[in-house]
C-alpha cells in the first residue's frame, strides 16, 4: 500500500508526467474515433499502421528537437534549422545530381554543410558574443537562399536508391527514419550523460558567471551545442529530401524550427535554459505529430487545422504550467468554498 | 552658505522587510553646498536618495524642499520639484547625439517640427556652462565615461535643477576625469545649485566636501563639516563604535594563526607585481606564501574584490606580471587560474557562486570536473562519494547530496562553494567576505575551516569588510585604500586602530 502511495507520490511529481498524459489523450481521441487505431498489420515484411505513421513523420522533428534542446539549454535558440535542412538536402541532391553511385559523399555533403552551419551560429553566439536569435537569424534568411543557389531555384528530384533508403527504406520491420532517430536520440544521451557535458550545460543555462567563476568554458560548451544542433538539422534534411525524394530549397523544412521550438517546451524544458530533458523533447516531437495526426484524422476541416492546433498547444502548455496549475486550483477550492458557504445558508437561514 | 537649508528631512523611517533601511534620519542640504553622504554597505544611503527622489514612500517622517512639506510619489514628481538625480552607470541613450540626449522628451519645436538649429545651438550653451565644448552632433557614445557624465549633468542642470544628486558618480572614473568632474561641480556648488554627492572614497570626499554626512545601520551618525573631521573618525563612525567594543574584550587577540610559524620565511607561491587595470586598480604587488593567510583590509570600493577578480583572471589585467611557483604565468580566464591551482569564493554568492536549480552533489563536483574538461567525466558513484564526504566533514546541513543548492541556507551554500573548491585541492583559495549574511555559528565554522586548511599548507587571500575578523585570523594583511595598496602588515599583534589609521591615511 505504503509502496502504492510512494509510486505515485514519485510519479506526480514527475517532470514527464504531464508530456506523457497529454500524449495518452490524443491517442486516446484517435482510438474513441477510430477503433483500430493502435493496430498494426505486418505486410511483406513492412509494420503498417497509424503509430508506425506517426512515430516516422516525426521522426525529423525529433532529431532536430534534440540538438535545439541543447541549444535552448545553455540559455539559447537556433532559429536557422529550417534553412540548414534545406541546405542539407539540396548539397546531397547537388552530389547525386552529378553522379547517382556517390551515395556516402551525397550523406557527407550534407552532414558536413550542417556542421558548418552550425559552427557558424555557434561561432557568433559564443565568440562574437551576438544575441542567439539574431545570430541564427542571419543563417534562417541567408540559408534559404544558399539552398535555392545549390539547387538552382528548381525542385531536384533524387532517385539514388542507396540515399532514398533513409527516408523511404525498411530495417527489421521498421522504417529507417525511425531507427534513425531512436540512434540520434541514444547518442545524444550517452553524449550529455556519459559525458560532463550535461552538467557543463545545466551550470551555463542556470548561471553562466557561476559556471565562468568555476573555471568552466563556456565558450567552447556554447559553441558546441549550435555545432552540434547544426548536425542535427543536417540528418533531418537528409530524412526529410529522401522521404520526399527531392531537395527544394523553398520548402523543406519550413517553419520546422517553430515546431522544434514547440516540442521542446512541450518536453518541460523551459527557454529561460538550465535543466532539460531530452526524454521530454521526444515526447514533445510526438505529441505535434500526433496532433496534426489527430486533427485529420477526426475530420477538422483542413481551413481550420492550424486554430485547432494553436488551441491544444495553448492549452497544453497551461496545463503543464505550474503557475497555472496553482491557480486554477485555487480557483476550484474558492468556488467550492463559496458553493458550501451558500448551502450552509440555504440551510440555516438568519443565524447571522 | 545660507542660514535655511533648500532640502531638510525629519524623522524619516522606512522599513523594508526584515530591514530598517531608515531610522528617525534628519538631514539637511544647504543651497550652495556639496554635502557628501558616507557609509559602509548597507548603511542606508541609497535608500535616503530613493525617498529623497520619489523612488520609495517613507514609512514615517517628513521631508521639507525650501520649507515647504512635500510628497513625491514618483521620481517624475521629484524632478518637477528640481531635484535631478545621475546614477552610477549613466542614464542616458549612447546611440542619441550629444544635443538629443540633453534635450530627449522637451525638444523645442517650431511649426510642429523639431527645431534642430535650437537644439544644437541650447546644448552647446548648456555645455558651455559647465566650460565645455563637444560636437553635440557627435552620437554620445563617442565620447569617453567621463565626458557622457558632464553630458547627463548638462541635461540635469539644463531643466532648472536646484539640487543635483550624485550616487558614486566617480566609481567608473580615473583620476584626471575626476578632477574634470570635480571642477565642474564646483562651479555649479559657486552658482548656487545643492550638490549630494555618495562616494566610498576617501580622498574623493576630503577633496570635494563641505559638509559630511555619515550613516551606519539605517541611521545618521552625525553631520560635519569636513574640515573639521579628522578621517580617522570618520572612518570610526563610519564601522562604528560596536567594534571599540569588541575589542576591549580579551580573548580575541588569543587567537594566533597556528600556522604563523612554519610559513614565515617559504617562498611566495603566488606573486603578483604592477597588476593593474585603468580605472579598477592601480599597480599593486602581492605575494601570498603557502599555509599562510593573507588579509585584505579597506573600505568599500577600495579595490579589495578587484585585486582578486585579477588575480583570478575574472577580470583581465592591463598591466603586471604574475608568478605562480617562480614560473611566470599568464591567467587571462578563471579557467587557467583554475589550472594553476587557484580557487576563489565570490563575494555575490548567489550571483557568481552557486548554480541554484542544480544539486548539491553538481554543484560540489563542477570545478573538478571543469578542470578535468567534459571528456573524462568523474562517475556517478565518485561523485556521491565525493559530495556525501564533504557534507560531512563541513557539516553541511541538507536532506540529501541531490537537493537543489538554491533550497540551502546562506551559510551552507558558502560551505558548499567552500567544498566545491577543496575538492580541486588547490594551492590559493581567494576568499571574498565568505561570512556575509551568515549566522554567527556558521561564520566560526567556516573561520575555523579556514584556519585548519591553512595549517595544511594552503594559501589564502582573505577579504572582509570586518576589520576585526582580518586583523584576527592574517598572517599579513595588505591595506588598501582608493583602489591603491597603501602598507602591508604582519599580522599579529596588530590591533584594528592601526589598520584604521593605514585606511584613513595620511590626513589626520
Amino acid at each position: 500500500m505504503t509502496r502504492a502511495v510512494t509510486l505515485l507520490r514519485y510519479l506526480l511529481g514527475h517532470p514527464l508526467l504531464w508530456p506523457a498524459a497529454t500524449l495518452v489523450c490524443l491517442f486516446a481521441i484517435d482510438v474513441a474515433h477510430r477503433a483500430n487505431f493502435l493496430s498494426i498489420t505486418l505486410l511483406s515484411g513492412h509494420l503498417f499502421g497509424a503509430p508506425v505513421d506517426i512515430l516516422m513523420n516525426a521522426a525529423p522533428l525529433v532529431v532536430v528537437s534534440l540538438g535545439m534542446t541543447l541549444v535552448i539549454a545553455t540559455r539559447g535558440i537556433d532559429i536557422s534549422v529550417g534553412a540548414v535542412v534545406a541546405i542539407a538536402g539540396a548539397a546531397a541532391a547537388t552530389v547525386l545530381e552529378g553522379d547517382p553511385s556517390q551515395v556516402v559523399l551525397a550523406f557527407g555533403a550534407a552532414l558536413g554543410v550542417g556542421l558548418l552551419a552550425g559552427m557558424w551560429n555557434g561561432l557568433l553566439v559564443a565568440f562574437v558574443g551576438m544575441q542567439p536569435i539574431i545570430a541564427t537569424l542571419i543563417l534562417m534568411v541567408a540559408g534559404r537562399g544558399v539552398a535555392q543557389l545549390l539547387t538552382g531555384g528548381q525542385i531536384i528530384p533524387i532517385g539514388a536508391p542507396g540515399y532514398l533508403f533513409a527516408g523511404v527504406g525498411y530495417f527489421a520491420l521498421v522504417p529507417c527514419d525511425v531507427w534513425i532517430a531512436i540512434a540520434v536520440t541514444i547518442v545524444t544521451a550517452l553524449i550529455v550523460n556519459q559525458t560532463a557535458l550535461g552538467l557543463f550545460i545545466r551550470s551555463i543555462g542556470v548561471n553562466p558567471v557561476a559556471a565562468r567563476l568555476a573555471g568552466l568554458s563556456s565558450q567552447a560548451v556554447v559553441f558546441g551545442t549550435y555545432a552540434f544542433c547544426g548536425l542535427t538539422a543536417a540528418i533531418a534534411g537528409i530524412l526529410i529530401s529522401s522521404n520526399v525524394r527531392s531537395a527544394d530549397g523553398n520548402n523543406a523544412g519550413l517553419l520546422l524550427e517553430l515546431d522544434a521550438i514547440l516540442a521542446v517546451t512541450l518536453g518541460g524544458t523551459s527557454l529561460a535554459g538550465g535543466r532539460f530533458s531530452l526524454a521530454g523533447t521526444v515526447l514533445g516531437a510526438l505529441i505535434i505529430q500526433t496532433l496534426t495526426y489527430t486533427t485529420y484524422s477526426i475530420g477538422v476541416p483542413p481551413e481550420a487545422t492550424l486554430v485547432v492546433k494553436a488551441v491544444v498547444v495553448l492549452l497544453v502548455t497551461l496545463i503543464q504550467s505550474p503557475a497555472a496549475r496553482a491557480f486554477a486550483a485555487r480557483q476550484l477550492r474558492r468556488a467550492a468554498g463559496m458553493r458550501r458557504a451558500a448551502e450552509n445558508a440555504q440551510a440555516h437561514p438568519g443565524t447571522h | 552658505m545660507s542660514a535655511s537649508p533648500l532640502l531638510e528631512t525629519h524623522g524619516l523611517s522606512r522599513t523594508f522587510p526584515g530591514v530598517r533601511a531608515l531610522v528617525n534620519v534628519d538631514f539637511r542640504l544647504y543651497p550652495g553646498e556639496i554635502h557628501t553622504l558616507m557609509g559602509q554597505n548597507g548603511a542606508g544611503k541609497s535608500t535616503l536618495i530613493n525617498v529623497l527622489t520619489g523612488v520609495h514612500q517613507p514609512d514615517a517622517g517628513e521631508i521639507r524642499l525650501a520649507g515647504a512639506p512635500v510628497q513625491f510619489s514618483t521620481p517624475l514628481e521629484a524632478e518637477a520639484a528640481g531635484i535631478q538625480t545621475l546614477y552610477q552607470e549613466v542614464n542616458l541613450c549612447p546611440n542619441l547625439s550629444v544635443a538629443e540626449n540633453i534635450f530627449a522628451g522637451r525638444q523645442p519645436r517650431r511649426r510642429g517640427l523639431i527645431d534642430w538649429k535650437a537644439i544644437h545651438r541650447r546644448a552647446q550653451a548648456a555645455l558651455a556652462e559647465l566650460n565645455l565644448s563637444l560636437d553635440v552632433t557627435q552620437s554620445l557614445d563617442t565620447y569617453p565615461i567621463a565626458m557622457q557624465q558632464m553630458v547627463a549633468i548638462a541635461r540635469a542642470m539644463s531643466v532648472d535643477a536646484r539640487i543635483l544628486i550624485l550616487d558614486e558618480p566617480t566609481s567608473s572614473l580615473d583620476d584626471s576625469e575626476v578632477t574634470r568632474l570635480f571642477e565642474v561641480l564646483r562651479k555649479l556648488r559657486d552658482s548656487g545649485i545643492a550638490i549630494l554627492f555618495v562616494t566610498h572614497f576617501l580622498e574623493q570626499t576630503y577633496a570635494i566636501s563641505d559638509r559630511i554626512t555619515v550613516m551606519r545601520n539605517g541611521e545618521r551618525e552625525g553631520e560635519y563639516l569636513a574640515a573639521d573631521l579628522p578621517v580617522q573618525t570618520l572612518v570610526a563612525k563610519m564601522v562604528g563604535q560596536q567594534i571599540a567594543r569588541e575589542r576591549l574584550q580579551p580573548g580575541n587577540e588569543a587567537q594566533v594563526p597556528a600556522s604563523a610559524a612554519a610559513a614565515a620565511s617559504a617562498a611566495p607561491w603566488l606573486s603578483a607585481h604592477g597588476v593593474a587595470r585603468r580605472g579598477v586598480l592601480s599597480p599593486l604587488d602581492l605575494d601570498v606564501q603557502p599555509g599562510q593567510i593573507l588579509g585584505l583590509a579597506g573600505l568599500l570600493g577600495s579595490g579589495r574584490t578587484e585585486t582578486a577578480r585579477l588575480l583570478f583572471g575574472a577580470d583581465r589585467a592591463d598591466a603586471g606580471d604574475v608568478s605562480i611557483g617562480g614560473k611566470a604565468v599568464k591567467l587571462s580566464s578563471p579557467r587557467d587560474a583554475v589550472r594553476h591551482g587557484m580557487a576563489y569564493c565570490p563575494e555575490d554568492r548567489k550571483k557568481e557562486g552557486i548554480v541554484a536549480d542544480l544539486s548539491i552533489r553538481e554543484n560540489i563536483v563542477l570545478a573538478l570536473q571543469a578542470r578535468r574538461g567534459w571528456w573524462r567525466m568523474i562517475g556517478r558513484a565518485r561523485q556521491r562519494e565525493l559530495a556525501n564526504e564533504y557534507i560531512a566533514q563541513l557539516g553541511i546541513k541538507a536532506r540529501d547530496a541531490e537537493q537543489p543548492l538554491g533550497l540551502l541556507s546562506g551559510g551552507n551554500q558558502q560551505k558548499v562553494l567552500l567544498a566545491r573548491w577543496l575538492a580541486t585541492e588547490p594551492k590559493l583559495l581567494i576568499l571574498d567576505e565568505p561570512t556575509r549574511g551568515i549566522d554567527v555559528a556558521a561564520k566560526f565554522e567556516i573561520m575555523d575551516r579556514v584556519r585548519a586548511l591553512c595549517a595544511k599548507g594552503l594559501g589564502i587571500l582573505f577579504i572582509s569588510s570586518e576589520i576585526s575578523e582580518v586583523v584576527r585570523v592574517s598572517d599579513r594583511i595588505a591595506v588598501l585604500r582608493d583602489r591603491r595598496k597603501v602598507a602591508e602588515l604582519n599580522g599579529h599583534g596588530r590591533s584594528e586602530d592601526e589598520v584604521y589609521d593605514l585606511i584613513a591615511g595620511g590626513r589626520r
